[in-house]
This record gives C-alpha cells, sequence and structure tokens, in this order.
C-alpha cells in the first residue's frame, strides 16, 4: 500500500484487511492519485485513475439530466471480478475510490466497508490543507514526485 | 408469497428485533423488516459471508451444506438460514427471544422464499 499523505494509510489498511479487497485506489474528484494498493505499474495508477474519475463525472451528468442527485456509487459485477467505484466527501473535498474486488469477498462487505473508510478518513484529515499549489512550471516534477510515493522508487 | 409477508412470519415472535433476505453471493439486503437500531446493510453483509465461510469449513470435513447456523451473544442472537435462488434468511433477536422457535419459523420460510 503507498499513500501521498500518511494520515489516510490507517483507514486504509483497516478497509484492506477487513474488506478483502485486491485493488484499491483513492483519489480526488479529477482523478489524482491519493494513495493505492494492488497496482505495480504507474501507467496503469494513472489510467485507472481517470477512467474512473470520468465515470464518475459522467454519471453525474446524467444524474442532472435525469433531475437527480448524483449517484453514491456505480458498481460492474463481473463473473471473476467485480469493481465497486464511490464517491465520498472528506475535508479536502470530495474523493473517489475505486475498489476491485473477486470471489473471495462480497459487494456487500466491501460497500460495508468502504462506508467506514469514508467515514474514517473524514475523521482522520488534518484541519489544514497542505497549501502547495501545483504550478504549470513544476507539475511534470510533482507528477514524478507523486508517482515515487505511490510505488517507492 | 410476498417478501413482506415471510419476514412478518419471524417479526412477529416476541424478541426478534428484525429479518432479512439476503443474497448470498453479493451479501445485499433483497428484503427487510427491521428495527430502527438494527443496521441491514452490516447484517447482511457479515451474515453472508460467514455463511460462505462456514459452507467452506463443512465441505472440507466432507459434510452437506449446513440448513441454518446460530450465532449467540450475551445481548442477543444471529440466526441464518439458506434458501432457494441464492438467498439468505437471517433473523436478528435479542437474548430472551425463543430460540427454538424462531429457528422453526426461520426454516419454514428458508423452504418457502424465491
Amino acid at each position: 500500500m503507498r499513500s501521498l499523505e500518511p494520515w489516510v494509510e490507517a483507514p486504509l489498511s483497516t478497509f484492506l484487511a477487513e474488506s478483502g479487497a485486491r485493488i484499491t485506489l483513492l483519489m480526488t474528484s479529477s482523478g489524482q492519485v491519493v494513495a493505492q494498493h494492488g497496482f505495480t505499474h504507474s501507467l496503469d495508477v494513472m489510467s485507472a485513475a481517470a477512467l474512473g474519475a470520468g465515470i464518475m463525472a459522467a454519471t453525474a451528468e446524467l444524474s442532472r439530466v435525469m433531475g437527480s442527485r448524483p449517484l453514491d456509487a456505480v458498481v460492474h459485477q463481473g463473473s471473476a471480478l467485480g469493481i465497486h467505484l464511490a464517491g465520498f466527501d472528506t475535508p479536502r473535498g470530495r474523493w473517489l475510490g475505486l475498489v476491485v474486488f473477486g470471489k473471495e469477498t462480497s459487494l456487500g462487505l466491501v460497500q460495508l466497508f468502504f462506508g467506514r473508510m469514508a467515514h474514517d478518513l473524514g475523521r482522520a484529515a488534518p484541519v489544514e490543507p497542505p497549501s502547495r499549489p501545483v504550478l504549470a512550471e513544476n507539475f511534470e516534477q510533482e507528477l514524478n514526485s507523486s508517482l515515487r510515493s505511490l510505488f517507492g522508487r | 408469497m410476498r417478501f413482506a409477508d415471510l419476514l412478518a412470519e419471524l417479526t412477529r415472535i416476541p424478541g426478534v428485533r428484525g429479518a432479512l433476505l439476503v443474497s448470498r453471493e453479493d451479501g445485499l439486503v433483497v428484503a427487510d423488516a427491521l428495527m430502527e437500531s438494527v443496521d441491514g446493510k452490516a447484517v447482511a453483509a457479515l451474515a453472508a459471508s460467514l455463511t460462505g465461510r462456514m459452507n467452506g469449513v463443512t465441505a472440507a470435513l466432507g459434510h452437506p451444506e449446513p440448513v441454518s447456523w446460530q450465532l449467540r451473544g450475551s445481548d442477543g442472537m444471529l440466526l441464518a438460514a439458506p434458501a432457494r435462488e441464492g438467498l439468505l434468511v437471517v433473523a436478528v433477536a435479542a437474548a430472551e427471544a425463543n430460540a427454538g422457535e424462531l429457528r422453526l419459523r426461520l426454516l419454514s420460510v428458508a423452504g418457502r422464499a424465491a
């Protein structure tokens, strides 16, 4: 498990242990990765984050067209794998969680412990957000730094 | 018979705090009749998981799938019985509820669910 912010680790570790999820990706609603477990390639993380954020944005827009509130979660259930993609509010803004799980657990367990993780993250978040705006001139450096943190190299 | 009518057969037993029909594979609530204090989603997810693990144990021992199980604590108990179509009937009851009557009714409901 790799995280950009240390306070995310405890709630995420508990979630991974309780839910039996294979892969978990936490990101901002714009697709900026905050923490990940289970990925081995940075390109996969960036692709999954972008796709997950895109799916949630698309369903939010679909809900708006239907005159409904934005959907909280999207589930894709396959014969061997399931994907649970859900949004939740934190003191740092709205985050998304993408969870891939197999037959060794269930959607009910994933949803149950995901809700608890979202609650725990809300409580664990420091009051003061980090005030380091990512500017165009240091974007690449910031990105590389984040990837090193997420993959330990 | 409607699911609500089946669950009502369980909740009318004194001491029963709630009853649920749960999808065994994904641990989600199919139908419920619960007191406000009972977290149906948690009960469904954990009962389905426990059922799967128990089935794993009995299969490893070479025994057939259990027809019901009961978990008893100091404040209450949880009973569950697999039904057809991948369903699980679950009841949450206070410790003083009549476990024998509840188990019989649970098996009856499980036989007719789905």
